[in-house]
């Protein structure tokens, strides 16, 4: 069986990591299950973890007033899910609900937040690590903006 | 110039939008052949003419498939005809999707809206000798699911012929169980050698221009990369030249492009 910093020391996210950070990652993470329609984290709510998607679907979603909730994006295996735990002010901006079974990591944000704070140069790491996830995820919501598929009909 | 006549043999609704043609020649001769890719100008008599790409041959159907989204009048003419009314035809025209270059390399299908359309009889074609291919990977996105069209195919494509199909929508409510997000998003979750890859691309020319982008980040060299242009169209033929794309025509010279040929007008303002 796998354990948990085999698992993370290959993820894309924590590759070529000192071996130092990565057993403190290690320590701050946690297998868990999301059964379909399980609410992972809700939008206002504080930003105190994020997950690995190991395996299923997770659907980020924003409620409209009065409408019915629209998803607007969704993280499926391999993806991180969330970055509110290391930008101020740390809460959530949109619902997070499991579209099928999933099994993710997860870890504690705000452990790692303090950590950062007392060490740069993980914080460092982190942010260059979580900044293209957040450029892909900016550039992906400008081409959605832009509603490729032409006239509505 | 002369339309030949065709026969509606079946008409198929794939979304709320958008119909398919199933079309046989009204004095019985042989079907005309064509290479995936390329398209025929269908007449509405009265109405007018517009290229539509070849989508077929498909289960179920004679082997000519034309997939239309009812956008004009040319477009809602042609919706309005029932089965066994006559419209004319000419054509194949255009170039063709290069699957004899793809052939023992990954290929990757990116479609946009009706832009699976003219990508389904390459798909037909890689299925048919799917061991002569590497990994073959469809990413198609719409904007809502029921756009989506072909639904029921994909399974059959996913289960039988092994092939990874992603398929994605911008914008969904919470009955819909697929993924959201634009279609470039996909290319990540899907597995394929960049250096012995040849990419397909075909919908709305700004979805293009990212797809494009995100495969050559990938590492997909734009010799490998190929799209298909749109245009006004109106003689087919490259003599009107309605649908100039720099020094070339789209009737004649594409709609089927390699990248690195068009790169230097594609995505100018003027062009």
């Amino acid at each position: 069986m796998k354990t948990l910093e085999s698992i993370l020391s290959v993820h894309p996210f924590f590759v070529n990591l000192e071996s130092k950070y990565m057993a403190l990652i290690t320590g701050c993470a946690s297998n868990v299950r999301f059964e379909a329609g399980e609410f992972i984290h809700r939008q206002g709510e504080e930003a105190n973890s994020f997950c690995i998607i190991r395996q299923g679907k997770v659907a980020l979603q924003v409620c409209p007033p009065h409408k019915n909730p629209v998803t607007v994006q969704t993280v499926s295996d391999g993806e991180i899910l969330g970055w509110a735990w290391l930008v101020p002010p740390y809460h959530w901006q949109f619902d997070a609900q499991a579209v099928e079974l999933t099994r993710a990591i997860v870890l504690d944000g705000k452990c790692l937040r303090n950590k950062c704070n007392e060490d740069h140069t993980l914080g460092y790491e982190l942010l260059s690590r979580l900044l293209p996830i957040v450029g892909q995820t900016m550039e992906a919501t400008r081409i959605q903006l832009l509603d490729l598929y032409g006239a509505r009909s | 110039m002369t339309p030949s006549l065709y026969t509606v043999k079946k008409k198929i609704a794939e979304s709320h939008d958008t119909f398919s043609l199933d079309l046989a020649p009204r004095d019985g001769s042989p079907l005309i052949t064509f290479q995936p890719g390329q398209f025929n100008m269908l007449y509405a008599f009265g109405v007018g003419e517009v290229p539509i790409s070849i989508s077929g041959p498909a289960p179920g159907t004679s082997g000519l498939i034309h997939t239309i989204r009812e956008v004009g009048n040319v477009t809602r003419a042609l919706h309005q005809l029932k089965k066994g009314a006559t419209l004319g035809l000419r054509g194949p025209f255009g170039s063709s999707w290069p699957i004899e270059e793809a052939r023992g390399k990954d290929v990757v299908i990116i479609a946009g809206g009706i832009g699976l359309a003219p990508l389904r009889p390459v798909i037909y074609k890689l299925l048919e000798q799917r061991n002569q291919f590497g990994n073959i990977a469809l990413l198609y996105g719409t904007r809502e699911p029921n756009d989506l069209l072909f639904t029921k195919e994909f399974e059959i494509w996913r289960g039988k012929y092994g092939i990874q199909v992603k398929i994605t929508v911008d914008t969904a409510d919470s009955n819909w169980r697929g993924n959201v997000g634009v279609v470039t998003t996909s290319i990540a979750r899907v597995s394929f050698e960049p250096a012995h890859t040849i990419a397909m691309i075909c919908g709305p020319e700004i979805m293009m221009r990212y797809a494009v982008l995100e495969m050559k980040r990938r590492g997909v060299s734009e010799d490998h990369i190929y799209m298909t242009m749109e245009r006004n169209m109106k003689c087919a033929i490259g003599f009107c030249g309605h649908c100039q794309f720099g020094p070339a025509f789209i009737c004649k010279d594409g709609p089927v492009f390699r990248y690195d040929k068009v790169k230097h007008f594609f995505g100018i303002r003027e062009i």
